[in-house]
């Protein structure tokens, strides 16, 4: 399982590198790397794949975090085989929908990824895992649901001879009917993505599920919401995304500011940084919707900001546990002292949580916020601002957590006699802390690659 | 007159021949060669389907009477697996010391009922379709009651006879006005001479109720619960796969072959049917404990989900739903196959017996945890892709609400087929069900089933070989 996850890793950075390389001879296609198979003819599904820039940095994103997830789940108990196959499932479903051009094997990778999803928590989570699991794979298969029909709408709407994303792009899908299927599919994304008023199965499902478990869906599956709001929704349904954009920005703009302080009132550390990833995918979707270019190229660094960031917090979090047996902060103090490395690490990761220069959260909030004052009208302007205070929340729980629970007297004795990270624990932790200020300090490479391949996107949008 | 235009009908003699044979064989073999009952009669029925699974070109024989098109090849082979299956699922069932000497019986009724599906689903007349209607009734009453000192059994035994006679007399008077109104019972005549008069749609509406009480949609559903819960688990399996995908082809093509002119009435009918029949099962399948009963709440809600197919009225649509009938065998054939043993060696059929079954019985629980996922629609299972297959073809002509209301009960299905789940992988039990020993027919019908689920969706030239088939309006 190492092996197979440390080879993800090389391949992804291959892949990497090749996309360079690629771009660097000339290749200015949409997609590159593309194949294609007829699968079902009578239905025009192709089995096609493809990659751009937003996936390759995507793709590098699910190798490291299903890299350090595995050494997080070092000592799974009990059934590690199970575990691992379906950890595996949810990975492939996961990395499948990320190279998809079909609408077709990228709904079907979509479903893929949500159904390991019920027995890893249900059996490997804690506390009420079995109410939490349920919830959440109802409630993101309802998401699904509304996905489905809104690609039987796009497809049978465009009159389409083909399932393909690329060029289903290139016809025009009636207005009246983009006024319903564009809700109908930026909904079922937005489910995956914890939009208000649909977050509500992500703090019970992150609270409850096993460590790797929720790193990898805090981490990369919540992304495939806002992935795929941009690339299906916003880019095959342009008109409707103008008229209907207002809605969604209310709602994206709730959910940044209502999961900030939602954060600032619990007391269970999975449960804050749950809360918190709600409003950092929240900006997201907000930044998608903003549909210029900054802000669009803001929105998928910030999904692998948040993505590294949250991951490590959830890594930490499940080491603390590990030790500690409780999550509450009110039970816990002083941890600094019994456990440095863990201590120091859960400091920057809360930082760049919080938006330090240098650390990935930076880079993201600013092009974002960058991007949002580009638009000049008091409707923006206002959720804009509203949606900047949220860092300031974020910094107000993000600095009590440390100081209630790192900081301060040791509350429990029994907690004086723990022990600091292992080494597989610190690889795990030292990986996604590179990473993190790899892309705060030289963000250039990616979001170079990343903006080039938003402007077909926006390209659409502005039209 | 010309015999040799009886030889064409050749699934139906090949099936009469085997059928015989076997009678004769019960009846004459010795102790010894009795023993080998079981073995040559699955392998006579092998060699049928295998003889038989090639389409011809389309014929009419018997003035009509007997309409062939190769469609008809296909379903009847997906109906001939589905039977193997059962029969090798029922292998231990059949060789216990009580019911051994009804072995025979248990074949001759069983192969009886799937001769009446094939005349039904070849018929070319309103009289041969209830011939054939009432081949595959009948027996049925017999298998449900087959285990007769059962009390349970005995009762739905005549819960069933007494509704399935109910409801073909309803059909046949529904029959009887439309040769009243048209004069002739061909369906090749009727395809023009029906019009639409007030009659021909009351005959419509009466006449389709047999069929309805066939697919046991709701509002004549009210005797699968009952007959499911109290016939023996292969029985029912029989019953909830074979005669339901026999008589949802046949309710399709009669009505594109001989109602077409009333699409218009129909289709508003089968669009109520469809959302009340997957709505209320559904409602109903989270309340229950018997897993058989279960089962059949499910199976009534799986109905209304083809009905999305026969809906749609085209050549997309029958190639779905024959898609899907072939993939709801495999997995409900998978679910009532796990169900079958664990309650052959145990006794147990409650979900709540089903606590911890993947500490003692791994194998088992995961084969019936595919087939609950294929049931849901969950990729990469087969149950996926003959879902959305039937979605699309529904919304190929703009029932998107209909499609909507559909998925929203995916999700309610979801939820109590994640019940049976969670029993097996995540409640711990006190005392779970013992390790079962699954003899080698039934572990093979198993593989066989899991298989299909795992392979049906992802090759695409079983859907592409089946939609070179199928036709609509």
């Amino acid at each position: 399982m190492t092996v197979g996850a440390s080879l993800l890793m090389i391949f992804s950075a291959v892949l990497t590198y090749l996309y360079f390389t690629e771009r660097a001879a000339g290749n200015v296609a949409t997609m590159i790397f593309t194949a294609d198979t007829v699968w079902y003819a009578p239905f025009n599904i192709h089995y096609s794949v493809g990659v751009d820039g937003i996936s390759v940095v995507m793709l590098v994103l699910t190798s490291i975090i299903v890299f350090t997830g595995v050494f997080a789940s070092w000592k799974i108990d009990p059934l590690p085989k199970e575990f691992f196959l379906w950890f595996c499932l949810l990975s492939s479903g996961v990395y499948g929908f990320f190279i998809s051009t079909d609408l077709f094997s990228m709904f079907m990778y979509y479903e893929i990824a949500l159904i390991p999803m019920y027995l890893l928590i249900g059996i490997w989570g804690t506390g009420k895992k079995e109410y939490a699991a349920m919830k959440l794979t109802l409630m993101l298969m309802g998401g699904s649901a509304l996905l489905l029909v809104g690609i039987l709408g796009i497809y049978y709407g465009s009159g389409a001879t083909t399932m393909n994303i690329l060029e289903i792009a290139k016809l025009h899908i009636p207005i009246e009917l983009q006024y319903y299927f564009f809700p109908l599919t930026f909904t079922g994304f937005g489910v995956l993505g914890a939009m208000f008023p649909f977050h509500t199965w992500s703090p019970d499902g992150h609270a409850s599920a096993p460590t790797a478990v929720s790193m990898l869906h805090a981490g990369v599956l919540m992304k495939l919401g806002g992935y795929g709001c941009f690339r299906v929704a916003m880019y095959l349904m342009p008109q409707a995304a103008h008229e209907l954009a207002w809605i969604f920005l209310i709602l994206t703009g709730i959910s940044v500011v209502y999961g900030a302080f939602s954060a600032i009132h619990q007391t269970d550390l999975k449960y804050i940084n749950a809360y918190s990833s709600v409003s950092h995918c929240g900006l997201v979707l907000f930044a998608i919707l903003m549909m210029n270019e900054t802000a669009a190229t803001g929105a998928i660094l910030q999904m692998i900001s948040h993505g590294l960031t949250t991951a490590l917090f959830f890594a930490l979090i499940g080491m603390i546990y590990g030790r500690t047996h409780t999550r509450l902060i009110t039970e816990m103090g002083g941890l600094m002292k019994v456990m440095p490395f863990l201590g120091v690490c859960f400091v920057i990761a809360g930082l760049g949580s919080l938006g330090l220069p240098s650390l990935s959260g930076f880079v993201a909030e600013m092009t974002i916020f960058v991007g949002a004052f580009e638009h000049t009208d008091i409707f923006h302007r206002v959720l804009t601002i509203l949606a900047c205070s949220s860092i300031v929340i974020t910094a107000v729980y993000i600095l009590r957590m440390v100081g209630k629970f790192l900081l301060g007297k040791i509350q429990d004795p029994h907690h004086e006699h723990l022990t600091d990270a292992t080494w597989f624990e610190r690889i795990s932790v030292v990986t996604l802390l590179f990473f993190m200020f790899a892309l705060g300090s030289a963000p250039f490479w990616a979001s170079e690659m990343i903006h080039n391949s938003v402007l077909p996107v926006i390209g659409q949008l502005i039209k | 007159m010309d015999y040799s235009s009886f030889l064409q009908m050749r699934e139906e003699f090949s099936l009469l021949a085997v059928m015989v044979f076997l009678l004769i064989y019960d009846i004459f073999a010795g102790e010894k060669a009795l023993k080998y009952f079981q073995p040559v009669a699955l392998v006579l029925l092998v060699a049928h389907t295998a003889l038989n699974c090639v389409p011809r070109d389309a014929f009419h024989i018997a003035g009509g009477m007997f309409q062939y098109t190769p469609m008809q090849t296909v379903v009847k082979s997906i109906l001939n697996v589905g039977t193997i299956i059962v029969l090798m699922q029922a292998h231990k069932f059949l060789n216990e010391d009580a019911n051994r000497i009804k072995r025979g019986e248990f074949y001759f009724l069983t192969l009886s009922t799937l001769l009446g599906m094939y005349f039904m689903i070849s018929s070319g007349n309103f009289l041969m379709f209830f011939i054939g209607l009432e081949t595959a009734s009948i027996p049925m009453a017999t298998l449900v009651a087959f285990d007769k000192y059962n009390r349970k059994s005995a009762e739905a035994g005549a819960k069933y006879i007494l509704s399935a006679v109910f409801a073909s007399s309803i059909s046949v008077f529904g029959m009887s006005l439309i040769y009243g109104s048209t004069g002739t019972l061909y369906f090749t005549d009727l395809a023009t001479l029906i019009t639409g008069t007030p009659l021909q749609i009351m005959a419509f509406v009466f006449f389709s109720v047999g069929l309805f009480f066939k697919i046991s949609l709701v509002p004549f559903h009210l005797w699968t619960p009952d007959v499911y819960e109290g016939s023996q688990t292969n029985i029912t399996s029989y019953l909830s796969v074979i005669s339901k995908g026999a008589a949802v082809f046949v309710l399709f093509t009669l009505l594109i072959k001989v109602f077409a002119n009333l699409v218009a009435q129909w289709q508003p009918i089968l669009y109520g049917l469809a959302v009340i029949s997957i709505t209320v099962a559904n409602v109903f399948a989270i309340r229950q404990q018997n897993l058989k009963r279960f089962l059949a709440f499910s199976s009534i809600s799986q109905a209304g989900y083809i009905l999305l197919a026969i809906i749609s009225g085209s050549a997309m649509g029958m190639a779905s739903l024959v898609y899907y009938v072939l993939v709801y065998m495999f997995s409900n054939l998978a679910a009532f196959g796990v169900l079958s043993v664990i309650e052959e060696r145990t006794g147990k059929v409650r979900m709540d017996d089903y606590n911890g079954l993947y500490q003692t019985n791994p194998r088992l629980s995961f084969v019936m945890m595919l087939a609950l996922f294929s049931l849901a629609g969950i990729p990469p299972f087969a149950g996926f892709f003959s879902k959305f297959f039937v979605f699309s073809a529904a919304a190929a002509q703009g029932y998107y609400v209909l499609v909507f209301i559909a998925l929203l009960n995916t999700i309610i299905s979801l939820y109590y087929y994640l019940l049976v789940i969670k029993a097996m992988f995540l409640n711990k039990s006190e005392n779970p069900i013992e390790t079962v020993k699954s003899d080698f027919p039934l572990k093979l019908s198993l593989v066989v089933c899991t298989l299909g689920i795992l392979v049906v969706g992802i090759i695409s030239s079983i859907y592409s070989q089946i939609a070179l088939f199928s036709f609509g309006m």
